[in-house]
């Protein structure tokens, strides 16, 4: 049957299908709906699930750790500060290897107080070894995070994975929703290094300067073969349920002059400047970066790249364009739009790219001129 | 692209109208979105919703500046805000009221919509439903198919009243 969901609801109808052993969550603006949702689903008993209603984030992730270890599949979901004061225990759950599966729901960060999009909330989690994956319709949201538990999950990944969704702009918009019969896609989980009361061993014991560091490269091996792990989802995914997913979505790119590259709703937005562009005789293309960790080979040579964050990094620039201008040798025109919620237009995107400067960072909305 | 802004106020079911109307524009085959303007909304304050309406996949999440059409739910709205900003030369105008309105270089439609409610008692916390009525005025006016409508409305509500609403308003509309 024909459905419409919000990208909130959609991330929860995922969850329900997915039947994760234990939800341990804190409702936070713009996500709230997914755990509202979600704990309807198990009140009603159509999720047999275990819902943990925890008093903080920091409560919610260690909860999900504490479920994770015992090798039961497990999600939370989250938004702006309620990520960052999941700090500690992020870094925590990717050290001790648990597939736990989060949406966040990218949301601008205080002061100001404001609860619009913006995805500087999950680019400061970039060095916590979870997989990033940003997603731009509804649909997607809904695909994305049934992957993201059998990525996580895999035996050759066993890292936590974020599926981030921009708060409002894709949390709230409805949109045509399909969803699929999952059969076996999801294999059932099997942690090697599950707690067994019938073997004790000890966890998290003192770790010296001779054997940190191998942790921490076990970490970065996985993350380097998550990358294998993840095509193969998406191209299973694509078999099984008719729908393509990759690294990035590249619209018009082959024979682009300019690409732009973003992530989240203005990917999509960038695809309709495209066009207009085109129109016009300017060869430009989109790419919408899916996956930011692990972060993909993008192919941009010999194409000038007009970046858009919606992020930024104080003292040194957009956080996407320092990450791109670190892998190619192509100069970048780094544009800033969409802070806070900040609306951006097709038109405007368009612009961006008429005017673009290379080598230059743009504010926008901050200088008049492009 | 047909592009629609809905003028209500919080409580009154506006988003909710939205809703309602792209799916019932899915169930007619088409691609839809539909997004409220999320401010610091409550109820009673003026707020609008966003519907777009496409042959195609839509890949346009900024906000409409230049609608196809207004649906202005309650009238009221119009002491504060100009409904008719940015509304394409030619653009319809429907609104919730029992006399006409003219719109100079505007199309416009009125039907009853809080008296049609009330005549079903579809009233809930003392605010009037308006949101299931006015599909039957928007598949008068072409937007939608009426069976959609009645589809879309009966996968959110069990109460056949709204139904019976909707058919009541496609029947009273004044174009």
């Amino acid at each position: 049957m024909k459905k419409i969901a919000t990208g909130n609801k959609a991330v929860a109808e995922a969850v329900k299908q997915v039947i994760p052993g234990v939800v341990a969550a804190y409702p936070i603006t713009p996500q709230t709906e997914i755990v509202e949702q979600i704990a309807e689903f198990v009140s009603s008993g159509e999720l047999k699930s275990k819902y943990i209603a925890v008093e903080s984030e920091h409560s919610a992730m260690a909860a999900c750790i504490g479920a994770s270890i015992t090798g039961t599949r497990t999600f939370t979901a989250t938004s702006s500060h309620g990520l960052l004061y999941m700090h500690e225990m992020t870094n925590w759950a990717a050290g001790a290897r648990l597939p736990i599966v989060m949406a966040n729901v990218n949301r601008s960060l205080g002061p100001g107080w404001n609860i619009w999009a913006e995805h500087t909330d999950a680019l400061q989690e970039r060095d916590t070894g979870w997989l990033q994956v940003y997603v731009s319709s509804v649909q997607e949201a809904y695909d994305a995070t049934l992957m993201a538990f059998r990525i996580a999950e895999h035996n050759n990944v066993l890292l936590p994975v974020m599926v981030n969704l921009d708060g409002f702009t894709l949390s709230h918009i409805m949109q045509p929703l399909e969803t699929v019969n999952l059969g076996d896609f999801i294999p059932p989980l099997h942690l090697a290094h599950a707690i067994d009361v019938t073997k004790p061993t000890a966890y998290g014991g003192l770790t010296g300067p001779d054997q940190q560091f191998r942790f921490r490269w076990d970490i970065e091996r996985s993350m380097r073969d998550s990358v294998k792990v993840i095509e193969e989802t998406e191209t299973e995914f694509n078999k099984r349920f008719g729908r393509k997913y990759g690294f990035t979505e590249d619209y018009c790119c082959e024979d682009a002059e300019v690409v732009i590259v973003s992530m989240g709703t203005l990917g999509k937005e960038a695809e309709v400047a495209v066009d207009l562009l085109r129109k016009e005789g300017i060869k430009a293309g989109s790419m919408r970066l899916r996956w930011f960790r692990p972060f993909p080979k993008l192919d941009l040579e010999g194409k000038q790249v007009v970046v858009i964050d919606r992020d930024y990094s104080f003292g040194r620039g957009g956080i996407l364009a320092t990450e791109i201008m670190a892998q190619t040798r192509e100069a970048v025109f780094s544009v800033i739009a969409g802070i806070g919620g900040q609306e951006v237009t097709y038109d405007d995107i368009a612009d961006f790219v008429r005017n673009r400067r290379i080598g230059e960072e743009f504010w926008f909305g901050v200088s008049d001129r492009v | 692209m047909f592009e629609i802004r809905i003028h209500s106020r919080g409580g009154q079911g506006g988003v909710t109208a939205a809703r309602l109307l792209a799916l019932s524009a899915i169930h007619d085959g088409k691609y839809a979105t539909a997004c409220p303007f999320y401010g610091a909304e409550r109820r009673g304050a003026p707020i609008v919703s966003f519907v777009r309406i496409d042959d195609k996949p839509i890949k346009i999440y900024s906000q409409i500046k230049k609608p196809d059409m207004v649906i202005v739910l309650d009238a009221s709205v119009m002491d504060v805000v100009d409904v008719l900003q940015g509304l394409k030369t030619g653009g319809k105008v429907l609104i919730n009221s029992a006399h006409a309105k003219e719109f100079s270089g505007f199309s416009s439609g009125h039907v009853d919509l809080t008296g049609i409610a009330l005549k079903e008692k579809l009233v809930v916390a003392g605010s009037p439903i308006l949101n299931t009525p006015v599909l039957g005025a928007l598949a008068k006016m072409g937007i939608i198919s009426v069976d959609s409508a009645k589809v879309a409305i009966r996968e959110m509500f069990s109460d056949e009243r709204n139904v019976k609403a909707a058919e009541a308003a496609y029947k009273e509309m004044k174009i």
